[in-house]
């Protein structure tokens, strides 16, 4: 704002009363955006100062001189703005920390929020196609113009390769967007049912109304995908939502709530920063729908909650998720299917990441030997320093994983890798092999980059390997056997399965993405969010003709029979029944 | 104790024969189908007298709403099986060479169905077993089940367990792949808090107050029509005593008297001077139920809006057809739901108000409204909520198999009926078939700019784009180095 004003000042070597109130009115317009309250504005703008003085400070001392004449106040220039800023910032700091405890997001906050939301909503605004569009065209926007940012701040919670954030989480939204802008029209529209005679004559249809406010809470592992993907959905279905993004991947939480709060619609789309506090206050409210991300603990303390008001819920969860490989496969392709799905997703931070992998004892060898030369072909010898593999996200996580690999009965199993630096949260690529069926390791979900091998002595066993766990979100088999791949898809229950790739299946909007069992409740993902966030209501039309005198009282032996023939079927039958033959 | 365990090794017993496969054989779930039906064509009689034991209801009643509507969900599930079964092609994009990609319905596993008369329809044509657990207010219709209709299924997958709510809360200690329920929001909260425990989908079938909206119907034949059908909807529904039942009117002021006149004249000719004895009004469940609505109507604000009906006969269980005009809108008549004979009118200035009346209000399961009016019929649509709409009836949503039936916000959740039966016992498995064949090497890392720009390109489909990045006729634009 600044330096536009400066630029206008001098282009124009007169500044007149017009150019004040431009000036004045373009001010006001950044002030009312918000923008200038935040600590971090106001802490970036002083740091700035500082910087300006310190680069300018020639200029600064020689316009002093010209002006005032004033010698000798090089140093005097420099360390005032220099201790008039720290002082500043601390000042600044201050007041906002005193600021801070009215801020805190509590019940009261909590219901305060509601109802002002469910105000909006009440409004219908929400409803319109008009109002879905333009948010969900604004947020494109946002994405386009933020891409930087968004990369920044995933680079800074999880080290995630640019790349990954680029294709995985703002890709992957894009998408999302584009499908909606492209179907929405006709999702809304009420789909057609048939009637039958029973109800003749009548017209009947299926309308999908939004829920109307809904709560979205998310996961750190794909923390800018899995927060706003299901928040489309919710404004694909016209409701209205609330964010509470994760506080382990503090960067993206608190850039998500600053993007969407200057973008968005804020009087029905709103995020809550925040940790247990936060989300206790949000899960006490009565939502229409709670969309959770996240693990089965937490899982079960938002279905909890949820019960209290009757709320649905849809839970994302996880689960160990198998990969079956078969012999007599193009060995490379799927090994490098496998790591992409596996370190090539957030380092095996992914819900849907290879958990571990079942193989025939023959095979093994083959199969170890095979990744090893694709991972190494990867991310080079030291992938410690590679920058394509995403951190461990915090030192509990890492603490948790390296717990997994130093068990007694786990640590003599490594194959490859095992290597890691504990100051900078990263753990190498590691196979284990033959790893026993009751270490810890494969008893819960990894969530990380290590990966076990179990053998079995025919392949086919590995179908009651997998069943004898809980179900898990996503099933993988390598094979080119046409019985096997089809004792796969009929024998294991799994939230998706994949053949011959890994974690494919999550970029195809056409097929329902969610668990079944442990890994979750419901489905997300293309029409299918839209639905998530849907009621289904059903609508009937009738008109006044057509009246059957059967149907009321007093009952006679007559109306049964007609009522028995139509229910049976048969035209022949109800002119019998009409006629009394039956 | 010793019967949890009874229970708990009768749920195992399930699991393993859902494990060995059995159920999820097409022929097996069409067996139990055909067993299902034959036994309400066989038993027909003895559904009737237990149903007559329980509620006196009226066999006719019996037929229309029960035996015969799901005679008729079989014959649908029965000829639909194949094609419900047969998984679904999902589309891809053309880039997924050599892909396709599926969603396959597989069956949950292990299911308990609380209800009163809901018959295992979808959980078995889905392949599940099951566990019913019929209400135990109606006696006659559980003891029925559990003796006649077992022997008509596979009992090694369906089990009937009668009891009381401790029964209730052993079964729900169980681990279950899915609990259907209907009853009240009450109970539905301490089903959906059990199931907590295995993380376990419910589907809840709850009621609410189910309003009537009447517009000033101008012709004389549709306002015939409409008294008859809105009183077979409430009183010809067990009485009342029917989640879709007709809970209350809401009417023009102007139109209140026409309205009652003609309500009076069709409840003589429907139910006679002497309802009790004509038997075609159901009696009311039992002692505790009948307790709760003369509460509702001893009242005295509610006794002084009284315009027909009001009488009871305690020891038969009997209470009359009962209508009330404008009953304070904060008595319990009002905020509960009714679930019986008495049926309250409320007057609006203009018909338009209504929608506010039932916004401000939980929403309902059901929502009837009688008008010629298409505006109103559109804003009835798109401004309130409810799980369903009737217009210029009632209750026949609830025989629309192609209609899901079911609730919304305190109504509850989940629905059913025809495929949608199918459905909510169901898992929706999706299917992605990879060929070894081809493959982007732009997919794996180490990362570089141009397998970043052409993942993008890939991303969105781009076909031209692809192409011409491939033959680098295409740069990269901006963030380069960062990659």
């Amino acid at each position: 704002m600044a330096d536009m004003a400066a630029a206008i000042i001098s282009e124009r070597m007169q500044f007149n009363s017009e150019d004040a109130s431009a000036l004045a009115k373009e001010l006001r317009v950044g002030f009312d955006s918000g923008k200038t309250r935040s600590y971090q504005w106001r802490a970036s703008q002083i740091e700035a100062l500082i910087k300006l003085t310190q680069n300018h400070e020639e200029e600064i001392v020689r316009a002093l001189y010209s002006d005032l004449s004033k010698p000798h106040t090089e140093a005097f220039v420099h360390e005032l703005a220099a201790n008039l800023s720290v002082v500043l910032i601390f000042v600044l700091s201050l007041i906002m920390a005193v600021e801070e405890p009215r801020r805190v997001f509590d019940a009261e906050a909590a219901s305060s929020l509601m109802k002002e939301l469910r105000g909006t909503f009440a409004s219908g605004k929400t409803r319109s196609y008009e109002w879905r569009v333009s948010q969900l065209k604004t947020f494109l926007k946002l994405l386009d113009d933020h891409e930087q940012e968004i990369v920044d701040g995933l680079l800074s919670d999880l080290s995630k390769p640019p790349l990954e954030s680029v294709v995985y989480e703002i890709g992957m939204l894009k998408n999302s967007c584009k499908v909606v802008l492209k179907e929405l029209k006709h999702w809304m529209k009420p789909e057609k049912a048939k009637t039958s005679i029973t109800t003749f004559p009548s017209s009947a249809e299926i309308v999908s109304e939004p829920l109307g406010v809904v709560l979205v809470i998310s996961a750190w592992n794909y923390p800018f995908l899995l927060s706003l993907d299901p928040v489309i959905g919710a404004i694909a279905a016209g409701n209205a939502v609330v964010l509470k993004p994760s506080e382990i991947a503090p960067a993206t939480s608190s850039l998500m709530a600053k993007l969407l709060g200057e973008y968005m619609d804020s009087s029905c789309i709103r995020v809550v920063e925040g940790a247990v506090d936060e989300t206790s206050a949000l899960l006490q409210q009565k939502w229409d729908k709670i969309f959770y991300t996240g693990n089965g603990r937490i899982g079960r303390i938002v279905m909890t909650a949820a019960a209290k008001h009757l709320t649905p819920v849809v839970l994302e969860l996880g689960g160990k998720s198998p990969v079956v490989v078969d012999s007599n496969i193009n060995l490379q392709v799927a090994s490098r299917r496998i790591i992409a799905g596996k370190w090539g997703c957030n380092n095996g931070q992914a819900c849907i990441s290879p958990d571990y992998i079942i193989t025939t004892k023959d095979y093994a060898p083959k199969l170890v030997d095979a990744l090893k030369t694709e991972l190494e072909a990867f991310y080079g010898e030291h992938p410690l320093e590679s920058k394509d593999l995403s951190r461990i996200v915090n030192s509990n996580h890492f603490a948790r994983l390296t717990k997994l690999l130093d068990e007694d009965k786990v640590s003599g199993k490594i194959v490859y890798g095992g290597e890691r630096n504990e100051s900078k949260l990263r753990i190498a690529p590691t196979l284990l092999l033959d790893v026993p069926r009751n270490s810890m390791i494969m008893n819960e979900e990894i969530f990380g980059p290590l990966l076990p091998i179990i053998t079995v002595d025919k392949l086919e066993e590995s179908f009651d390997v997998i069943n004898s766990g809980t179900k898990p979100l996503a099933a993988y088999l390598f094979t080119n056997n046409k019985k096997l791949k089809e004792q796969f898809v009929k024998t294991i229950s799994a939230g998706g399965l994949v053949v011959n790739d890994t974690t494919l299946h999550l970029a195809v909007h056409t097929l329902p993405f969610g668990g079944v069992g442990e890994s979750g409740i419901g489905a997300y993902h293309g029409k299918f969010s839209f639905d998530a966030f849907s009621h289904k209501k059903a609508v009937l039309y009738r008109s006044f003709l057509g009246d059957a005198a059967l149907r009321y009282p007093p009952y006679t032996n007559t109306k049964l029979r007609v009522m028995k023939a139509l229910i049976g079927g048969g035209i022949l039958g109800i002119i019998r029944a009409l006629f009394g033959w039956s | 104790m010793n019967s949890s365990i009874a229970l708990e090794r009768e749920v195992e017993e399930l699991r393993e024969y859902y494990e060995s496969g059995k159920t999820k054989e097409a022929s097996w779930r069409e067996t139990q189908l055909r067993g299902l039906r034959s036994f309400l064509q066989e038993k027909e009689e003895e559904i009737f007298k237990a149903l007559e034991k329980d509620l006196r209801k009226h066999h006719i009643e019996a037929f229309r709403d029960e035996v015969g509507t799901l005679i008729k969900s079989l014959n649908l599930a029965l000829s639909s099986l194949k094609q419900w079964m047969s998984g679904k092609k999902a589309k891809l994009p053309n880039i997924a060479l050599l892909s396709s990609a599926e969603i396959v319905p597989e069956p949950l596993g292990v299911v308990l169905i609380i209800s009163s008369w809901n018959f295992p329809i979808g959980a078995v044509a889905a392949g599940n077993t099951a566990v019913l657990k019929p209400s135990e207010l109606a006696p006659a219709c559980s003891a029925l089940l559990a003796s006649g209709l077992l022997s008509y299924l596979d009992k090694k997958a369906i089990k009937v367990i009668q009891g009381d709510p401790e029964v209730v809360k052993q079964l729900l200690e169980q681990r279950w792949d899915k609990i259907f329920f209907t009853g009240s929001p009450r109970v539905g909260r301490i089903v959906m808090s059990s199931a907590v425990k295995y993380l376990t989908p419910v589907t809840l079938e709850l009621g609410g107050k189910c309003p009537a909206v009447i517009d000033s119907l101008s012709s004389s034949f549709d306002r015939e029509v409409a008294v008859k059908r809105i009183l077979v909807g409430k009183f010809g529904t067990c009485a009342g005593q029917a989640c879709i039942s007709v809970d209350y009117i809401l009417v023009e002021k102007s139109f209140t008297s026409v309205l009652l006149d003609l309500m009076k004249v069709w409840m003589k000719k429907m139910f006679g001077e002497n309802p009790r004895e004509l038997k075609t009004v159901a009696r009311i469940v039992n002692k505790q139920h009948f307790l709760r609505l003369k509460n509702l109507l001893a009242d005295q604000r509610v006794q002084e809006s009284l315009v027909y009906g009001g009488s009871m006969d305690e020891d038969n269980l009997f209470i009359e057809p009962t209508i009330m005009v404008n009953p304070p809108l904060e008595a319990a008549i009002m905020t509960e739901e009714i679930f019986g004979p008495l049926l309250p009118i409320i007057t609006v200035e203009k018909i338009e108000d209504s929608i506010k009346f039932i916004n401000s209000r939980p929403k309902p399961l059901a929502l009837y409204v009688f008008t010629k009016n298409q505006s109103l019929q559109r804003r009835m649509i798109s401004e309130t909520s409810s799980g369903s709409v009737t217009f210029n009836d009632t209750i026949i949503q609830y025989a629309a198999d192609s209609l899901p039936f079911g609730g919304v916000g305190e109504s509850g959740f989940g629905n059913y009926h025809g495929k949608f039966s199918f459905d909510t016992f169901s898992h929706e498995k999706a299917i992605l078939r990879r060929s070894f064949l081809t493959e982007f090497w732009f997919r794996f890392p180490p990362w570089t700019v141009n397998k970043h720009q052409l993942l993008e390109v890939a991303y969105n489909y781009d076909y031209l784009g692809l192409l011409l990045v491939l033959l680098g006729l295409r740069r990269f634009k901006g963030r380069g180095s960062s990659v």
